[in-house]
């Protein structure tokens, strides 16, 4: 296509894109203006009917748990995906590691890095009902912490942590136990992922009674998926690099 | 009170934003256009911190300035060595 042409193409369509825009964003309320209902009511249930004093996790995790349990199937199906069309059946053995990190620096604060990622992405879980966090954003932060030492080091020293054999159990128990908890209550006859183990102490990282099994077990299952999903690609574009050429 | 300081820090904020996406869609080299997005993530979570959503800015952080980029750095390494030889 020619620039010309291309440009004729572009006009009117970012003209169209902006009136629309601008439309829309015409017709939102005043900033400010008004406060939405269910946001008015959690703000208020959350602590004394959950003990819960962050209404975010409450919501994801109690309020809306189901919701989630979804979500979480879906990042395990996209992973599940991912491991499918990536991995390869024989895995190179005695590569040439050409990939390790030279410089000091880079070691020093990248391994001080890993401790550091681990140690929020736990914080990030267990005080999930209590400040702001939860499984979802401590999974990640854990799996990014466990991937600096790649860059710290190099793909065996980090192959050797991240094993998809201790992985893979692990993902797999984190997305079932989500399930189990909820499966657990309606085996006592209530509602499913109803919680079983009473609301817990407000404020403490016992907050959310069964709700933290939850919150646990969808930080595991976040963690690895992480993990697994950038050892998959890590396998298809830095080993045929280090491995098969050398 | 709150309110008159909270102000410039919601301008500053919205600045940065406004700011970083251009950033990215002007930087044409791929490598620094992911430092920039990763950046540009940032200063979304210092604004949803300052729109008071705590919870938000720590999904964008986890996602755009650390999810995101490891998967594509990693495909820009690829490329970049099977254009070397």
């Amino acid at each position: 296509m020619t620039r010309r042409a291309r440009l004729w193409l572009f006009g009117p369509a970012v003209a169209g894109f902006g009136a629309l825009l601008v439309w829309a964003i015409a017709g939102l309320p005043d900033f400010g203006s008004t406060q939405h209902r269910y946001g008015y009511l959690i703000n208020h249930v959350a602590l004394p009917e959950r003990h819960m004093t962050n209404a975010v996790t409450a919501v994801v995790f109690d309020y809306r748990g189901f919701d989630t349990m979804g979500e979480e199937f879906i990042l395990f199906a996209a992973v599940t995906g991912v491991v499918l069309l990536l991995r390869q059946h024989e895995r190179e053995q005695g590569r040439e590691s050409s990939d390790s990190t030279r410089s000091d620096p880079v070691r020093v604060i990248g391994v001080l890095g890993v401790g550091v990622g681990v140690l929020i992405g736990l914080w990030l879980i267990a005080l999930g009902f209590v400040t702001p966090g939860g499984g979802f954003q401590g999974g990640v932060a854990i799996a990014s912490g466990v991937v600096l030492l790649y860059f710290a080091a190099d793909y065996r020293a980090w192959s050797g942590v991240s094993r998809t054999d201790v992985l893979e159990p692990i993902e797999g128990v984190g997305a079932g136990a989500y399930v189990v908890i909820g499966i657990a209550a309606l085996i006592a006859g209530m509602p499913f992922l109803t919680n079983l183990l009473g609301p817990g102490k407000a404020g403490t990282v016992w907050s959310g009674g069964s709700a933290a099994l939850v919150n646990w077990a969808a930080g595991m299952e976040v963690a690895a998926a992480n993990l697994l999903l950038f050892g998959e690609f890590l396998e298809e574009y830095i080993v045929p690099l280090h491995g098969r050429r050398a | 009170m709150i309110v008159a300081t909270l102000v410039p820090l919601q301008l500053t904020g919205l600045a940065l934003v406004a700011l970083g996406a251009p950033a990215i869609a002007f930087t044409r080299d791929p490598l620094r256009q992911i430092v920039v997005a990763g950046l540009y993530s940032w200063a979304l979570a210092i604004l949803f911190v300052i729109f008071a959503a705590p919870d938000v800015a720590l999904s964008m952080i986890v996602v755009g300035a650390v999810g995101y980029p490891l998967v594509v750095l990693v495909a820009i390494a690829r490329t970049r060595k099977g254009k070397d030889e």
